[in-house]
Parts: structure tokens; C-alpha cells; sequence
């Protein structure tokens, strides 16, 4: 279910019960909206950032987390853009806001939100069972020597995941199967339990089975390795995970997490927010969470933000033209 | 027994005055959010998290735990009282606990719900106890087809052994089914039945469904028949309590059964709703004269919540395990873990036991109170009867539509729970009966998800469904009981059983 923040929302609302009326500082609970559902890669990072601000008193009103991930995410989407003017919504997103509009024609444009600040990029790694192949070259020979395709768990269907898997066929001709499940937490526990032989989780996602000795990192999908050096394993850090370019398999993908109020709120109430973020990226739950998660950390806000959205929006829309995923 | 002394290490942690005191508060708090209809547990955790991010782990892990209880408690007391099943599992409770409250018996199914909800936690706290490391890797055994296999083992129950003529079950089920398609498909990524609609992207909620078609409807009929809620015998005394308790152990295949199966779908994750509804079909199966279930029988009320709880409790293990919540309020309490750095997962049993075995000595404890606490009110719950129905159902149709508008602070969501609440009426008069439409609504997804990626998986090929003894066998079981009557009946002409009683068509 996990509808119950929102009942929180709604019940904090009724007992604060003052007007929606905001200069520069919040007169009301804040709620950030996650587009995901419970225990994935945004809700964790949302508490995080919950946690920071209370525990270091970033802002006086409290802030709860709103989960909002019906129609994978789409819920989030349309609840900001039907928000116009609320400056007690921040949305955390990721490459949904370019892909949904393209994959389901989910009338939403995030340019009619109002840009707060990028905090993080997160990355992709290829993972399968640790009782599968070692390497990337063992593993996409045996997904080429298998018989009916592997199969590749991910989240959601047309979205970053199954765009990783399209590219992944088209670099080493081998065959998958892709599944979509509800979130990157079933996605790892199905690999586990061998009925997948592999998916392309974020990092946090798959932390946990990783550090148990379950799955196996195969590669990394950006330009260079992640730069943490210390141990997460008892033999492994994250910077002893090779690129998949290193293996031959050219393909790289970073995912934005960014903070998006809704449209039509005030230079100042934007500003407010960009101060906030800005303060959390300095925390040390902040910090922490980067490095246990093995996110890069990044703060763009104003013009470059928006010429950063531009630039990741033009790299997804091709990505999705290239893998078939743009409905006609 | 190294389980038993880490359980007692768990208890000395918790006996304190600071977290005794916390207990109580968050089950109070439970009772009392578990009373609203559509607030119940995962709203009272989510509510009252943020307060806890500054205690330790473990007082805020016992406080929220014990709002978990007190919510579960408290749900069982709308269902009861007012035919308005706060959580997806109280669905079933209503069956046989609402007849129960209009014939004057609404102390003795209160009871009867809170005993058994306690029995079937203790037992799930029990197998948590002892069988936890074996019972993870079990959990892992579940890929989409074994998915399937339950989901339609309980479809497939509902239509073998349910008491209603077998299409009208057929086709509240279809319409279920069909509604549940609404809204975003997970497999395809693409849009089905919301007709541009933002309101319809999200889908129909279970919740606004069933606060409409249970209590809604309810309140329509009851002013059609100028009826006053029939609470007047409810008095409450000791000698219900105990009289309740005097007759348990005539039910102990019941309780046995409904707590073996909460557990063994509580573990299986996301499979706990189904528990409460295979319970109660299990049990008029079993009985001598299922024709009298639904008319309330005291039955009714202990094999389901019995169920629903044993599954509830259970559903934390794979929470703490795998880090996969089994119900909504496990999803919430895994995100206060994180808050707290506790990460779930196969380490968090080796890596932090003071918090784990601490959480699982509070379910005992938080059990043990709550049942006290739970049992000492149920007076003042079942004067609500008391009070004239036209002073209460008011209240009654505010407080519902308070519950479906907090789920997702959507104004639509009012509409459609009235716009359900006249389905109900309607599906009340021409006999169409509820619960395979609700069951349907709430399964109908997560089901055709796990068909569709069955068959992605195995290229298209069925025999997936057969594939190995765990899956095999429960579908295997499934479709033996969808033709049950039929086989009954066969088997009877053959003599192998003794006469079996006429199969309803």
C-alpha cells in the first residue's frame, strides 16, 4: 500500500491548518514527493535528506516524505504539475521526467517546474549471481552460448533499465529477456534467488545482497570508475569495479537526482530551497549517504542546471529514439 | 538454543520504565488511528515517524512496532462495529464479525477478534523466533510463477469453496479484475482505460474502494430498512471474556490452520492479504454446516483475523531479511530503519542484534499489553452501537470520506468511494456478493504482473507452471480446488468419501 505519508501529509496539514501562504521560509509541513515506491533508490535518499534537515535544524517546519509512485512514477509527475504556485512540494526526480512524457505520453513537461538544484548522479552496474560468470566476457559468452535467453530483472518497462539492457544487446549481439518488476529492491532479491540471471540496479539498490556475498558486480556503465577506495566487501570498494568500457562493452549511463519544486512559485521560495539543498549537500548524513550508496556527488542550481536538464534531456531522447521506446 | 538466549537478551534491553511507557503510548496511539477507517496502520506508523528520529533504534523501533499493534488491534473494531474493514486484510473479518455486531454479540466477536489476532501474531513471533535464518532463504524460492501459483490458489479458492452461487463469484471477480487494469501497466510501460484522465493514471485504489463498497453501502441499506444499528445487548463483562475464551479450544484446527497459513503467505512477500480470505474459505470448508457462515458465527471471526495476523507479523521477516516489505506498514518501517542507518538486508540479523532481537521481544511484549489494553476498552467500543444510528452514521459517512480523501489527498477519491458505495448497494440487492470483486481489485495486478512475467520469462511455454515441486504443487492445488465441487461430487459417487452435502451451483 505505502499510502500512509500521504494520510501524514494530510493529518499534519488538518493540525497545522494555516493557509498555504509562504515569503522566503515554509509556513507549513514540506513534503518531498518521491516517485518510487517504498525502500527503492529515491525514497532512501528522501529520507536521508529528511533526516539531515531535522537533525541539523536546516528549516523550522518539519518534512515528510510523500510517496507517490502509482503508474511508475507518473502519479509524482502529474501531482507537481497540478501544484502550480505550492511552494511546500519538492519533487526528487530522476530520468523519469524525460522518458514517461516519451514512453506513455504522460502530458508533462519538467520545464514547467521550477529547477531547484541537481544533488546527485547516480550510476548503474551490471550485476548477476555469484554463483554465475566471473567477468563481463564469461558472462556475455555464456548469455550467447544459453539456449532461451537470460533473463535481466529491472524496474519498469521503456525506462533507464531496459534501455541499459536494448544497448547491452546492441554492443555484444547477446539475447535478454527483460522483466520489469515493481522496484530495484525486488529486482535484487530475484536475482538472488537465481530467477534472473541478472540486472542493472543502482548501487544502493543492490548494496545490501552485494555486501552479503549474494551477487556479483560485473561492471560499472560510465566513463571512469567510482572513485570510493574503501572496503564494502571484505576483499572488494567500489573503485575495484571495472567500466564496462574497460571490458569491452561501451556503454554509459548516469542518472540525475534533482530537486524540482512545482511551477509558478517565487523567485524567493526558490531561492529558500536552493539555500536548503545547498545546506544538506554539506551535512554529514549527506556525505555519508554518497559514499555508502556510491553516488557522485554534484550541486548545479540556475543557468547551469537548466543547461545540464537540456543536454541529459537531448542524451535521453535519443537513447529512447535509438532503443524503440518513443510512443508514436 | 542460541535463538532463546538472544531473545532474552532482547527482553533485557526493553525492560525499562522509558520503553514500557513508550509502549503503551504508541499502542494507545495504535488503537486510536486503527478506529478511523482508512487511516489503520501504515498511516499511524508514517504519521508518527519523524517524531522518533531522535530516540535510539530501539525505543523508536518498539514505539512504532507497537503503533503497528495497536492498529491492527483497533482495525478489527471498525470491521466489526461498522462493516468498514480499515486494512485490506480486515475484509474478510467483516463477514461474520458485522452479523455478529447486529445480533447483539458485537462484545463476543470483539473478542473474539482480539484473541485470535493475539494467537496468530504469537504464533508468527514464535516461528520469527526460532526459524529465521531458514525462513529467508525459503522466501527467496519465489519467482514470478510461484507468485502466480498463489495468487490463483486464491482466486481459484474463492471460486471452489466459496457460498455463492459459482458466476455471480465469476463475475464479481471479472469486474474486480477489470478495474484493477486501470492505470499504468508495469510490463508494457504504456497507459491502459484512463481516457486522458490524471485522476484514473494512478489507478483505483483498494482502500477508496472498499471504505465505499463495505461502508458506504452499508449506510444505505441500513436507511432503506430504517434500521437502527442493533447494538442494544452490547453489554460487556468479564464473563463474555471469558466465556469467549472457554470455548477457544473447541477451534484449535481453526486457529492452527489460519495461523499456519498467515505465516506461510506472510513470509511469502506481498502474499499477506491473501491470508485473511484463505483462512475464512478454509474454514467453511471445513466445517460441518458452512451454510452458516456469513450469518455470524463466531468461527467467521477467528479463522481470518487469526490469518491476517499470524501473516501480518510474519511479513516483518522478509522485511528484515531481504529488505522487501510484505505489507504497507512493513514498507513504512523499512524506511524508518534506513533513517536510522540500519540497512535490511541478509546482515542485519549478524551486524546489528541488538536492535533485531530487541524489535522481536517487543513484539511479544507489545502483544502481551496490547491484548490487556485492548480488552479492557471494549466496552467503551461497543456503546458506540448504543448511540442512535442517526447520530452516528453521519459521523460514520465523515470519517469515510476523511479516510479515502487522506490516502492520496485527492478530492476524486471522495467521488469514487460515494461512486462505490452505490455499487455496493446495488451488488448487495441483486445478490452479487463483495469480496471476490475487492480480492480481485486488490490481487488483480500484482497477479497478471507476475503471469505476464512468468511468460516473458519462459518464452511463452505454460509448463513454467510446473516446473518444480514448490510451484507444481500449489498450482496443482489451485486448480483442484477450483473444480472441488465437482471432484467432491465425484468422489462421493464413487464412495471414497461418505455423502457429501449438495454443492451450491
Amino acid at each position: 500500500m505505502g499510502h500512509g505519508i500521504k494520510a501524514a501529509i494530510a493529518l499534519a496539514a488538518a493540525l497545522c491548518g494555516t493557509p498555504a501562504f509562504a515569503g522566503w521560509e515554509p509556513t507549513k509541513p514540506v513534503e518531498i514527493v518521491v516517485a518510487a515506491g517504498a525502500g527503492g533508490a529515491s525514497d532512501q535518499m528522501a529520507r536521508m535528506m529528511q533526516a539531515a534537515i531535522q537533525k541539523n535544524n536546516l528549516m523550522k517546519q518539519p518534512i515528510v516524505v510523500s510517496l507517490k509512485g502509482g503508474a511508475s512514477g507518473a502519479e509524482a509527475l502529474m501531482y507537481m504539475k497540478s501544484s502550480e504556485g505550492d511552494p511546500n512540494k519538492v519533487l526528487i526526480a530522476y530520468s523519469l521526467i524525460y522518458m514517461l512524457p516519451l514512453s506513455a505520453k504522460i502530458p508533462f513537461n519538467w520545464r514547467e517546474l521550477t529547477p531547484v538544484s541537481v544533488i546527485a548522479l547516480d550510476q548503474f552496474v551490471l550485476w548477476d549471481n555469484s554463483g554465475g560468470p566471473k567477468t563481463v566476457k564469461e558472462f556475455v559468452a555464456a548469455a550467447k552460448a544459453a539456449s532461451a535467453p537470460f533473463k535481466m530483472g529491472g524496474t519498469g518497462s521503456k525506462r533507464e533499465d531496459h534501455v541499459l539492457t536494448v544497448f547491452l544487446e546492441q554492443k555484444t549481439g547477446a539475447k535478454f529477456s527483460y522483466l520489469p518488476y515493481k522496484s530495484g529492491g525486488e529486482a535484487a532479491t530475484q536475482l538472488v534467488g537465481n530467477h534472473t540471471e541478472s540486472n542493472v540496479n543502482n548501487p544502493s539498490e543492490n548494496l545490501e545482497v552485494w555486501r552479503a556475498g549474494q551477487v556479483r558486480p560485473l561492471c560499472v556503465f560510465d566513463k571512469e570508475r567510482i572513485s570510493y577506495t574503501s572496503k564494502v566487501t571484505d576483499t572488494q570498494s567500489w573503485a575495484d569495479i571495472p567500466t564496462c568500457k574497460e571490458e569491452g562493452v561501451d556503454v554509459q549511463y548516469l542518472m540525475l537526482r534533482a530537486m524540482f519544486l512545482p511551477g509558478k512559485v517565487t523567485a524567493e521560495q526558490q531561492a529558500f530551497y536552493v539555500e536548503l539543498f545547498h545546506k544538506v549537500t554539506q551535512t554529514a548524513e549527506y556525505k555519508d549517504y554518497m559514499e555508502k550508496q556510491a553516488l557522485k556527488p554534484i550541486f548545479l542550481t540556475g543557468k547551469d542546471m537548466v543547461q545540464f536538464l537540456e543536454e541529459d534531456d537531448a542524451v535521453n531522447k535519443s537513447l529512447m529514439t535509438e532503443a524503440g521506446f518513443v510512443a508514436k | 538454543m542460541e535463538a532463546f538466549g538472544l531473545l532474552l537478551h532482547g527482553f533485557a534491553v526493553l525492560l525499562t520504565w522509558k520503553t514500557l511507557v513508550l509502549m503503551m503510548v504508541g499502542l494507545v496511539l495504535g488503537i486510536f488511528v486503527g478506529v478511523l477507517p482508512g487511516l489503520g496502520g501504515p498511516n499511524g506508523v508514517a504519521i508518527l515517524l519523524p517524531l522518533t528520529f531522535t530516540m535510539d533504534p530501539t525505543s523508536a523501533i518498539v514505539m512504532l512496532s507497537c503503533i503497528y499493534w495497536g492498529a491492527l488491534f483497533g482495525g478489527a473494531i471498525t470491521s466489526i462495529l461498522f462493516n468498514i474493514p480499515g486494512e485490506a486484510w480486515s475484509v474478510a473479518t467483516t463477514f461474520d464479525g458485522y452479523p455478529m455486531a447486529q445480533q447483539g454479540r458485537a462484545a463476543e466477536a470483539l473478542t473474539a477478534a482480539f484473541t485470535s489476532s493475539f494467537i496468530g501474531s504469537l504464533v508468527a513471533v514464535l516461528l520469527i523466533t526460532f526459524l529465521a535464518p531458514m525462513i529467508s532463504s525459503f522466501a527467496l524460492k519465489f519467482g514470478p510463477p510461484e507468485f502466480f501459483a498463489v495468487y490463483l490458489l486464491t482466486f481459484c479458492s474463492f471460486v471452489g469453496l466459496g457460498r455463492e452461487a459459482k458466476h455471480k463469484t465469476i463475475i464479481s471477480m471479472s469486474l474486480g479484475l477489470l478495474l484493477a487494469g486501470i492505470g499504468m501497466d508495469t510490463v508494457s510501460g504504456n497507459l491502459r482505460m484512463t481516457f486522458g484522465s490524471s485522476e484514473l493514471l494512478r489507478g483505483i485504489n483498494f482502500l477508496v474502494a472498499v471504505i465505499g463498497l463495505f461502508g458506504i453501502s452499508e449506510i444505505l441499506l441500513t436507511m432503506e430498512e430504517r434500521l437502527a444499528l442493533r447494538g442494544h445487548a452490547a453489554s460487556i463483562s468479564l464473563r463474555v471474556v471469558l466465556s469467549v475464551w472457554k470455548d477457544l479450544p473447541r477451534y484449535w484446527v481453526t486457529l492452527l490452520r489460519s495461523s499456519f497459513i498467515g505465516c506461510w503467505l506472510g513470509i511469502t512477500p506481498g502474499g499477506a492479504i491473501a491470508a485473511s480470505f484463505m483462512g475464512y474459505n478454509l474454514a467453511k470448508r471445513f466445517a460441518k454446516d458452512p451454510e452458516s457462515f456469513g450469518k455470524g458465527r463466531i468461527e467467521g471471526v477467528f479463522a481470518p483475523e487469526t490469518a491476517a495476523h499470524a501473516s501480518g507479523t510474519a511479513a516483518l521477516l522478509p522485511m528484515l531479511a531481504l529488505g522487501i516489505p510484505g505489507s504497507g506498514t512493513a514498507a513504512i518501517l523499512l524506511g524508518g530503519l534506513m533513517v536510522w542507518g540500519l540497512n535490511p538486508g541478509p546482515l542485519l540479523f549478524i551486524e546489528h542484534k541488538d536492535f533485531v532481537w530487541g524489535l522481536i521481544a517487543s513484539m511479544y511484549l507489545g502483544n502481551v499489553v496490547g491484548l490487556v489494553l485492548v480488552l479492557t476498552t471494549v466496552p467503551i467500543f461497543a456503546s458506540i452501537l448504543r448511540v442512535p444510528f442517526a447520530a452516528v452514521a453521519p459521523m460514520i459517512v465523515v470519517s469515510c470520506a476523511i479516510g479515502a480523501y487522506a490516502i492520496q489527498n485527492a478530492m476524486f477519491d471522495i467521488w469514487l468511494m460515494l461512486g462505490f458505495g452505490v455499487v455496493g448497494y446495488v451488488f448487495k440487492k441483486i445478490g452479487i456478493p463483495l469480496a471476490p470483486f475487492t480480492l480481485a481489485l486488490v490481487l488483480g495486478n500484482r497477479a497478471e504482473d507476475a503471469f505476464r512475467l512468468s511468460m516473458i520469462g519462459a518464452g511463452g511455454d505454460l509448463k513454467v507452471f510446473w516446473s518444480n515441486g514448490l510451484v507444481g504443487s500449489i498450482t496443482t492445488l489451485a486448480i483442484v480446488l477450483l473444480f472441488w465441487p465437482v471432484i467432491d461430487g465425484l468422489l462421493a459417487r464413487v464412495g471414497l468419501t461418505q455423502g457429501s452435502r449438495p454443492t451450491p451451483r
